[in-house]
């Protein structure tokens, strides 16, 4: 189920923004939804993000039942130097994801 | 037969005076910004207690999203914040609420290290036609609040409710 797509720029100067963006397949169950026989579907939606970039947390997200199921971010972080970007995320279902993309920068 | 040409009629100043007031009426719609303050922010008990008294700012904050939206199961959403921000005014956190779900706020994000650019973009679920709200913090306690209303056509939520 945890299957995330990262897209960031192929290369990036030192000190200008990394475009990041992420769209993380999750359905961000509301807990409102009933299924077929008519019990409540259990409310499940990303409670905690996180991302680090060279193993500094720089953005953390708490997404509740009002963003869209497979959340997707855009934001801005300033390149330093080349390393990794990592998101970790937990769900209310205690379910955990990580998705990880290399940061050029040239 | 020769028809004369039809008479235009004079260009007349009332005519002129309610083009005029409809110009401002249009731009008054455009730019709500500078009329903007507290009284504005929906009456959401969620986003009361957040603000627990404080006052935001407005103007320096927007919330660009599309005034109607077919589909409230995804509606794109762009949150910036004029800068410069000033050394120990770095932007810390933004929270979005909505006046209508039943979970008011929608989300939360948090800048361990200011932005490189004070912009934000994510897609919303919203029941029903509202009035949305974002409250940025600052590093120094300022707050500064933008709101928008979405006109939504089909309402996320219809099982259930």
């Amino acid at each position: 189920m945890a299957f995330a797509r990262i897209q960031l720029p192929p290369s990036v100067k030192r000190g200008d923004p990394i475009e990041v963006r992420i769209s993380i397949r999750h359905p961000m169950e509301t807990g409102f939804r009933v299924d077929d026989v008519g019990r409540t579907i259990a409310r499940n939606t990303l409670r905690d993000l996180v991302c680090r970039y060279r193993g500094a947390e720089v953005f953390r997200a708490s997404l509740g039942s009002g963003i869209a199921a497979n959340p997707y971010l855009r934001f801005y972080v300033t390149a330093t130097e080349s390393g990794e970007m990592v998101f970790e995320w937990v769900d209310d279902a205690g379910e955990r994801g990580d998705a990880r993309a290399a940061v050029v920068v040239a | 037969m020769s028809m004369s040409p039809p008479r235009r009629p004079p260009r007349s100043l009332p005519r002129r005076r309610a083009l005029q007031a409809g110009a401002a009426l249009v731009a008054a719609r455009l730019l709500p910004a500078g009329a903007a303050s507290m009284d504005d922010l929906p009456g959401v008990r969620e986003l009361t207690e957040y603000l627990a008294g404080r006052t935001a700012q407005f103007g320096r904050l927007a919330l660009d999203i599309p005034r109607l939206a077919d589909n409230g199961n995804a509606i794109p959403l762009r949150i910036a914040m004029r800068g410069p921000f000033a050394a120990g005014a770095e932007l810390r956190t933004v929270r979005l609420y909505s006046e209508k779900n039943p979970v008011p706020l929608m989300a939360r994000f948090d800048f361990a290290v200011p932005p490189a650019k004070a912009e934000l973009d994510t897609r919303i679920r919203l029941a029903g036609t509202q009035r949305i709200v974002a409250v940025a913090e600052l590093a120094n306690g300022d707050l500064h609040a933008a709101f928008a209303d979405v006109a939504v056509t089909v309402s996320a939520c219809l099982d259930g409710s």
